[in-house]
């Protein structure tokens, strides 16, 4: 199968790998897949306190390229919006973007869902602002 | 790096080989001057075909300790395989509907196995250990009176493991039954010998031995037992009468050559395959670690080095080697979608199976190549690991099998 530009320009060349400390409130971290299905991804975002806004997002994923591609992409994308805006991120978007074949729809699905995930982390841990310091506990 | 280093690299020699030159040397004449019917009684041009066909046999023959009488020639190793299992099945049904074969077969067996099952046929699949191999105490074990075939094969295409063929013969010719073996990856490659391991049928194929793809050949006992088997086609009645079909006399050549070159060959490229492994593997695991290999230790193909590379997945990895044809037991490689039955069969677990690369060196790699592929291979995995939220994890101290995983 042959790769797509941006598939391959995104795994050479990843945005944005790396990982914020997740007990920050201000980081939602959503974790997706499993080793034996051959994909994990773990995408985070960070809030801007002030603007409410996604300063900054990483990612790091266990999968193919197009599962790479997909999270590199996805944190790019993330990067600026509010989180209403990052809820209406869709895997379909993914796929025209980065011309995923059929066989590789999952991987933008998976992206889909870590953003989703990554979100509610975060609104789970700000349910109500005085909360904040208490659910800094984190399972993986 | 030396000036003789060509892009791509082939190292997927499991899958198929480079016609080696001289075997193609062999067969050019057959396409433009003795391009005569081998099945032509009455001119020369059959006469010259003929000859050529049976040279062939012998050479075939002569390779596994058989006779040229008993070589069938086949389009391939599925035919073969099929050829095999189905026409014995159909020729001895009225004195059993029992077989027996492994867990780790290549398709083209146990496909045929599965259509026979629903032809009203029992088949056992016997496990293997963790090294890909099954006990002969098993095949024993397995056997009824209505057994009346055991395939097993030589080599496992994937992880290159070598079953116990003599231990395993013996045993069907003191039962009294029929032994086949798929033995496509290691004609050629490692000793392989029809009287001394007690095998009636025997698959091969010349494409994995430096020879033309489209041609195999099954071997068919003639005496002690005598085979009989019910042919797949109906036709001309050519191959004494198990397979007919006009003779691919060019290819059949070419199968010859390759199957004399291999014979000549042989002990010193398993010397030079043996070094050339050991140079791969120890490069790479001198840099990384957490790499384990799939197949057993010292019983396998001399040119197979089946690695899993923890935390990195397969697709990904050839993706980041790009220049460096290899084969994976990842899911995202298969038309399946399923990590490999072969690498679950031995226990991998799936994680590693999605992590798993094929190394497949042959006859023309060079130790140029290997070192190439070395280097490419550590800036990949270290490439990949960085990005990898399971490597990230192992390095804070957590066993991953005890997360909770959100399976999809």
């Amino acid at each position: 199968m042959a790769y797509s530009e941006k598939v391959l320009d995104h795994y050479y060349n990843p945005r944005n790998v790396g990982s914020f400390d997740r007990a920050d409130p201000l980081v939602g971290t959503g974790v997706v897949g499993a080793p034996e299905c051959g994909d994990v991804m773990k995408l985070q975002i960070r809030i801007n306190e002030h603007t409410g806004l996604i300063e900054d997002a990483k990612f790091k994923t266990f999968g193919c390229g197009s599962a790479i591609a997909s999270s590199s992409l996805a944190t790019e994308w993330l990067k600026g919006k509010s989180i209403d805006e990052a809820m209406d991120i869709r895997n379909t978007s993914i796929v025209e973007e980065l011309c995923l074949p059929p066989v590789k729809v999952h991987c933008s699905v998976l992206a889909e869902d870590a953003i989703k995930a990554a979100i509610k982390d975060y609104q789970t841990k700000n349910l109500g602002s005085a909360a904040v310091a208490e659910t800094l506990t984190v399972g993986v | 790096m030396s000036a003789s280093l060509k892009l791509p690299i082939f190292m997927d020699n499991n899958s198929t080989t480079r016609c080696d030159p001289r075997v193609v040397e062999a067969m050019l004449p057959f396409f433009t001057e003795n391009y005569g019917n081998a099945a032509s009684r009455n001119h020369s041009f059959g006469w010259v075909a003929e000859e050529a066909v049976e040279n062939a046999r012998e050479q075939v023959g002569r390779l596994i300790g058989a006779s040229g009488k008993e070589i069938i020639f086949t389009s391939g190793a599925t035919e073969s395989n099929n050829l095999a299992i189905k026409g014995v099945a159909s020729m001895y049904r009225k004195k059993g509907n029992h077989i027996i074969t492994t867990v780790i077969e290549h398709k083209a067996v146990l496909d045929p196995c599965k259509r026979l099952e629903r032809d009203g046929f029992e088949v056992t699949y016997l496990p293997v250990d963790k090294y890909g191999q099954v006990a002969p105490e098993q095949v024993a074990q397995a056997i009824t009176e209505k057994t009346i075939l055991v395939s097993v094969m030589a080599a496992n295409n994937e992880i290159g493991t070598l079953q116990p063929l003599a231990a395993i013969g013996a045993i069907c010719k003191a039962r009294g039954v029929l032994f086949h073996t798929d033995a496509v990856q290691a004609v050629g490659k490692v000793p392989v010998d029809v009287e001394a391991m007690g095998i009636d049928l025997l698959s091969l194929t010349a494409h994995k031995l430096y020879g033309p793809k489209g041609l195999g050949a099954l071997y068919v006992r003639r005496k002690n037992p005598r085979v009989r088997l019910d042919a797949l086609m109906d036709g001309g009645g050519h191959e004494r009468g198990m397979r007919s079909g006009t003779l691919a006399v060019p290819s059949i050549v070419g199968l010859g050559a390759a199957c004399e070159l291999a014979g000549k060959l042989r002990e010193s490229e398993t010397q030079r395959l043996l070094s050339l492994r050991k140079r791969l593997h120890d490069g790479i695991t001198a840099e990384l670690g957490d790499v384990g290999v799939n197949g057993h230790p010292t019983d396998r193909l001399p040119g197979n080095l089946n690695l899993s590379f923890a935390f990195v997945e397969g697709e990904a990895m050839m993706m980041g080697i790009r220049d460096v044809a290899v084969s994976s037991g990842s899911a995202c490689t298969s038309a399946s979608l399923e990590p490999s039955y072969v690498l679950r069969a031995i226990g991998v677990g799936d994680e590693l199976a999605h992590s798993s690369i094929r190394f497949g060196l042959g006859r023309f790699t060079t130790e140029t190549e290997i070192d190439f592929v070395i280097r490419q291979v550590i800036t990949a995995v270290n490439h990949l690991r960085e990005m990898s939220p399971l490597y990230e994890m192992h390095k804070q101290g957590i066993d991953l099998s005890t997360v909770a995983w959100a399976a999809h």
